[in-house]
């Protein structure tokens, strides 16, 4: 055990003892290191203004990854390396390929959203190589520009990618050293004690379970995408806290299940979903922005209990189940029975979501949609899973579960029975499309009506639907650069 | 300074922003980046939680008693004036005095040492209100009897009634446009520092230091003279930092004049979103007659504007959604009406277009109707009704630099139009027979947006140069950048005139200090009137430098002139550094005051008649784009724009303006939604709820022309025209474009009709209405 936060900022090594549960990497950067360069938009994870780069030690090395410092707390940074913009300027005051491109093809007019998005396209640039338009713009998901209209901000994109220069990047050659330096900072539990305020980073999950039989009421705080603004927003005091994002990352394919540990992220996860649920890939990248996907975990998007709930309507379609642990005690629990009502979940005091287990329904005719009002980092009105198994032209068993429509991610039990049993037809969809109608009664917001939940809800069986339909005819519209 | 021979940066060339390698670099300074004085407090607002209403109680001991707080500030504690008003109708106070008039409204600030003290401290206030019936919207507020904000206009041009009456077709519609939060990437901030006497320096994010300058002296009770205000760069401003950051300014000002020590004030997001005002949202009921050919004959209309619960500048901008209700076509008869309503909503401000678009957007509605009334290309409607030389606007201003005949057939066959229409045209016609459920639509929209400040008195500016002897120059001006470019934009006239590069000039942080009684940095005109000032004051200086050089190199003046790096006496090139050298030693001054008003420009608002605008921009944009009509969202396949800036300081900059323009335009009318709830909260107020346009929402094929054969037939500076406000109008072509995917659905029978922003909730609502 020890009392002291370590971790690299750039090329220091940073070690503190006065941090409280809710102090953010971005304070502690503009206003106790004064680097300026990282910019506050919004506080929320939302603008992309904040984004600096997040190297972690894995079991294969050091990953880096753009993230938000808004909503990053300075306890989830233990053993982490931060990288700032101003970290990008070479020995000689030079600028970065990336930032030279951003100047040669105009990107920055205003200027303040750049650096958030040099860090954004840094972390692209140095995980593919070969980026094209599409996968740029998944990369630009979290960041806002309100000048440029984004095109000059692309081109430069591409220009630094061909002039490459990722061999000679300083978090490149410094890889092998940094990882001894953030192994040296790992292993153990940390206790920040500020007053009352108290911070605890578990040295391994068995210790987790130690700390939450110990604090049963403790705030648990994985990815902080949602906490973080617990913090920024409602200035909630959420000591205290527990730190668990650098935890339960294991991730296994085994007897037709995907097994990810609870702190696996959207980010980590993403090939896992690519090779086995692919018809939910594009889904999966329209859940928040890059950044938060890569802090955002999928154990902590189901023990966080959201009605609307990216991965959930998804994942209780396909059956999966979760492991709760209390303790050295397991149980494991059918995902959609987790969700009881609105903010009530099946989680006791102590309990934490630890295993996230996915059947790989291959055999199954698989969707996932989200409707918003922005197609990238929007928080969905309607969210949609379908799983169903189809035998000799019948639809023997139907799984249909939404979110946004009710206090809890459910399943359209009316829509499913009028499927289940029914010839693989339009009109068997036709008549789901109706009952779904009696199965949710959804609320208005600013994010859609009452009548539009209802009435697109109904629309995503036709879709559905047209989808295993050869007609010839799109059915989804194509986003795809230069279509 | 070097000698130079090649020189870069000068005018008309793709010179790079010149704080871009800072930007990059994350070292460009803003507000909240300058270094902090010692001992800065933080201020944070309280703002009310009710729509409308009398403070019956207010209870600020907890909040006075909090940690770290240094004291409260409320209405009684302001020592000159509680009013930030722009236009002196004394409507804006700093904080509520009694009443509260939309929720979110500042009631008070309190001081601290820290910002998150403040902060915490703010939510301990104990306020009750009695409620009384609030109006959120222009047609609700009329309807309650609240009355205008300021004098409405109206424009009128032969007779609208008897020309209506003579049509041989009438249509008559309603429309509703949604206003539009500016969200500049970085929000509202000032910070003050105290000086001796009755002093005060600010450094703000704003478009207009003089105005924030007057407002905190008026807040303060001061003269002018005793508050200086600096802003170096803004983090983006489209209109929402031109009056919007006088309250932050004066509350700022006003801590640090009573506590003497520098005060720093930083809303977060949602603060600033509720409590400063956006883009008017508008209710436009239009009646337009017109002849079996598609002529219009006569047009009448009513334009009701959301202006909040005080004028700020809502007079002028419904008057421009007015001067913008012909967009590029010809009226015959004409009658139109603003309506600028009071509602209990933030009072709102200039947000880039100015009403222009609300105008345009209006305009263009009734040329769909007129189109599809007829079953006719709209295209064919617009071109029919163009302005021709010579004829009148409904304000009785003589076109006379008409070019859209030519942008338009340039574009239509660079963007293969009318081929792409077939296209579209067969596509929906074929998922009308096969059940295909995405249909496609798209539409070529021009734009004509008239340059200058319709109140006359704004198109002035000043400039302040001055050479040192080593031959660096040192460039201020009235205008504030705010990403646009106008430094680079000015410093590249500069270079011009006086033939050197650029890298030898510095543009210097824009200060009421050096350069006094300053326009905003708005209505499109920082390069237009600021250039020329900047122009001025350079012409001022080479004409002594040339007096002098002609005296002391022994040539004839006519023949000294400057050329790259040097000044030409007869036969000799002297490097420019000697001739500054020998001129300062010689005592020559080196040192110019430049100003600048705009020529020819008139308005009388009584009658409605006069030349408001100095030329007009012009510019056209082709969209096309895909609607799923399951979930009523959609994709912009490909926009293709022709935009006219004159003959461009800098062709990069300037397309640089266009693009953003256009997308932020797209936003408007789009994904861009802002939502009360019924208790008059504004429930859309940070980027997790207010969605504008990311990358991936650009349009797929993106193709952005500059008309480079276009010169201004003014005398602009350099022949080139502003370029701000005029393209965020070509967004229009996107949501013209989901219209027609829509009205395909009853074969183009009649318009869609969409409200804007066309959410795809607003579009999947309008496919079920035409399914019916």
């Amino acid at each position: 055990m020890t009392s002291e936060l370590r971790f690299l900022l750039n090329d220091r090594e940073i070690c503190l003892t006065d941090v409280g549960a809710s102090d953010t990497l971005l304070d502690f950067l503009r206003i106790e290191r004064r680097l300026i360069g990282t910019k506050e938009g919004c506080a929320e994870g939302d603008c992309g203004a904040c984004t600096v780069m997040l190297g972690k030690l894995t079991e294969t090395g050091m990953v880096y990854e753009p993230i938000n410092a808004c909503i990053r707390f300075m306890a989830s940074c233990n053993a982490c390396h931060i990288v700032t913009i101003e970290h990008l300027e070479g020995p000689d005051g030079g600028l970065h390929p990336l930032q030279a491109a951003m100047v040669e093809h105009h990107g920055s007019q205003c200027g303040f959203c750049t650096p958030g998005i040099v860090m954004a396209l840094y972390g692209l640039w140095m995980s593919n190589p070969d980026a094209g338009v599409t996968e740029i713009e998944n990369a630009l998901q979290g960041n806002l520009c309100r000048c440029t209209g984004y095109e000059p901000i692309v081109n430069a994109a591409l220009a630094a990618g061909r002039a490459g220069g990722q061999a000679q990047d300083a978090l490149t050659r410094e890889r092998g050293a940094v990882a001894v330096r953030l192994r040296a900072m790992s292993g153990q539990r940390v206790e920040l004690v500020r007053g009352s305020d108290v911070s605890i980073i578990p040295a391994d999950t068995d210790d987790l379970a130690a700390v939450l039989e110990d604090h049963p009421k403790a705030t648990i705080v994985a990815g902080a995408t949602d906490v973080g603004l617990w913090v920024t927003k409602f200035l909630r005091n959420i000591s205290p806290a527990v730190f668990i994002g650098h935890l339960m990352k294991d991730m296994k394919v085994e007897g037709g299940e995907i097994r990810l540990g609870a702190g696996v992220t959207y980010s980590e996860a993403e090939p896992l979903i690519a090779e086995h649920i692919p018809a939910a890939l594009d889904y999966w990248r329209c859940i928040g922005g890059w950044q938060v996907r890569n802090m955002g975990t999928v154990g902590a998007n189901i023990a966080n209990g959201s009605p609307i709930g990216d991965t959930p309507p998804l994942l209780i379609a396909l059956g999966a189940r979760i492991v709760l642990r209390k303790g050295a005690a397991r149980r494991e629990v059918e995902l959609q029975d987790y969700f009881i009502e609105y903010g009530k979940q099946d989680r006791k005091p102590g309990e934490f979501v630890e295993e996230v287990i996915i059947p790989i329904r291959s055999d199954a005719l698989v969707a996932a949609y989200k409707i918003s009002k922005r197609r990238h980092s929007d928080i969905t009105a309607v969210a949609a899973g379908f799983c169903l198994t189809v035998e000799n032209g019948i639809i023997t068993d139907a799984r249909v579960a939404f979110g946004g429509m009710a206090g809890i991610p459910k399943r359209a039990d009316r829509a499913e029975a009028a499927l289940q049993g029914q010839p693989f037809a339009a009109a068997s969809f036709d008549a789901a499309a109706k009952a779904v109608g009696e199965d949710f009664q959804p609320l208005s917001d600013w994010r859609a009506s009452a009548e539009y939940r209802s009435a697109v809800t109904a629309n995503l069986f036709r879709r559905f639907w047209l989808e295993q339909t050869e007609t010839g005819l799109p059915v989804r519209l194509n986003y795809a650069v230069g279509a | 300074m070097k000698d130079e021979t090649i020189i870069k940066g000068v005018a008309h060339t793709e010179t790079i922003h010149d704080s871009a390698i800072k930007q990059v670099q994350g070292r460009a300074e803003y507000t909240d980046d300058l270094a902090e004085p010692y001992g800065l407090l933080h201020a944070y607002l309280g703002l009310s939680t009710c729509a409308n209403g009398r403070i019956v109680s207010m209870d600020l001991d907890a909040v006075r008693s909090a940690p770290g707080v240094v004291g409260v500030l409320t209405a009684e504690d302001i020592p000159g004036h509680n009013d930030v008003s722009p236009t002196g109708k004394h409507d804006d106070p700093v904080f509520a005095e009694g009443e509260v008039k939309f929720w979110g409204q500042p009631i008070f600030a309190v001081v601290a040492e820290t910002r998150d003290l403040a902060r915490r401290a703010a939510t301990k206030a104990k306020i009750e209100y009695e409620a009384r019936p609030h109006a959120l919207a222009p047609i609700e507020a009329r309807d309650a009897g609240f009355g205008y904000v300021t004098d409405p206009l109206t424009l009128r041009r032969g007779d609208a009634a008897k020309g209506l009456a003579a049509s041989p077709r009438r249509i008559k519609g309603r429309m509703s446009v949604g206003g539009q939060d500016h969200f500049y990437l970085e929000g509202q901030i000032a910070m003050a520092v105290p000086g001796e006497d009755e002093d005060v320096i600010i450094n703000v994010s704003t478009q207009h230091p003089s105005e924030a300058q007057h407002m905190v002296a008026h807040v303060l009770g001061v003269a002018n003279h005793s508050v200086v205000v600096n802003v170096r760069r803004m983090g983006g401003g489209f209109g929402g930092k031109e009056s919007q950051m006088s309250l932050f300014a004066a509350v700022a000002a006003v801590a640090a004049k009573k506590w003497n020590r520098a005060v720093k004030i930083r809303p977060d997001r949602d603060d600033d979103m509720s409590a400063t005002g956006k883009r008017h949202d508008f209710v436009i009921d239009y009646e337009i007659g017109f002849d079996d050919d598609g002529r219009i004959l006569a047009v009448r209309g009513d334009w009701y504007a959301r202006c909040g619960f005080s004028a700020d500048l809502s007079g002028a901008v419904t008057d421009r959604a007015l001067f913008h209700a012909d967009n590029a076509y010809y009226y015959p008869d004409v009658e139109l009406h603003s309506h600028p309503m009071r509602t209990n909503t933030v009072s709102n401000t200039a947000f880039r277009g100015f009403g222009g678009p609300q105008g345009i957007v209006a305009a263009e509605r009734m040329i769909e109707e007129v189109a599809y009334a007829l079953g006719r290309d709209p295209l064919e409607i617009r071109k029919l009704n163009l302005y021709q030389n010579g004829q009148l606007t409904p304000y009785h201003q003589e076109v006379n630099d008409q070019i859209m005949p030519q942008i338009f057939e340039e574009i239509e066959a660079s963007s293969d139009y009318h081929a792409r229409r077939q296209a579209v045209l067969d596509w929906n016609a074929r998922a009308a027979r096969e059940g295909g459920v995405i249909r496609k639509g798209i539409a070529i929209v021009p734009v004509k947006f008239g340059i200058s400040f319709t109140a006359t008195h704004f198109n002035q500016a000043g400039s302040l140069i001055h050479i040192y002897t080593d031959g660096s120059i040192s460039l201020n001006h009235g205008g504030t950048e705010m990403g646009q470019g106008l430094n680079t934009k000015i410093a590249q006239v500069v270079a011009e005139a006086f033939q050197c590069d650029i890298s030898r000039i510095k543009i210097t942080k824009t200060t009421t200090e050096k350069v006094p009684n300053t326009s905003a940095t708005a209505a499109s005109s920082g390069t237009d009137l600021n250039g020329m000032a900047a122009l001025d004051a350079a012409e001022q200086i080479k004409a002594r430098l040339i007096d002098f050089v002609a005296e002391r190199w022994q040539a004839p003046r006519d023949e000294v002139k400057f050329v790259p790096g040097h000044v030409r006496a007869g036969e000799t090139d002297i490097p420019f550094n000697e001739v500054i050298a020998s001129a300062y030693a010689a005592r020559i001054q080196l040192s110019a005051a430049g100003f600048y008003k705009t020529p020819k420009i008139h308005w009388d608002r009584p009658t409605g008649r006069g030349r408001p605008f100095y030329y007009y921009a012009y510019g056209a944009a082709v969209a096309e784009v895909s609607v799923d009509t399951l979930t009523g969202e959609y994709v912009i396949d490909r926009a293709d724009v022709l935009h006219d800036v004159g003959r461009s300081l800098n062709p990069a900059l300037d397309k640089g303006q266009v693009e953003g323009a256009f997308v932020q335009g797209t936003g408007w009318l789009t994904c861009e939604e802002l939502w009360w709830d019924k208790k008059g909260q504004l429930r859309t107020h940070a980027p997790s709820t207010y969605k504008i346009p990311l990358a991936s929402d650009k349009p797929r094929i993106f193709n952005v022309k500059l008309a480079d054969w276009s010169e201004n037939a003014e005398r602009s500076i350099k022949r080139s025209k502003a370029v701000g406000e005029p393209p965020f109008n070509l967004g229009i072509s996107v949501f013209e474009a989901i219209n027609m995917a829509v009205a395909s659905l009853t074969d183009y029978r009649e318009p869609a009709r969409l409200d804007a922003p066309a959410t795809p909730e607003c579009v999947l609502m309008a496919v079920r209405r035409l399914q019916g």
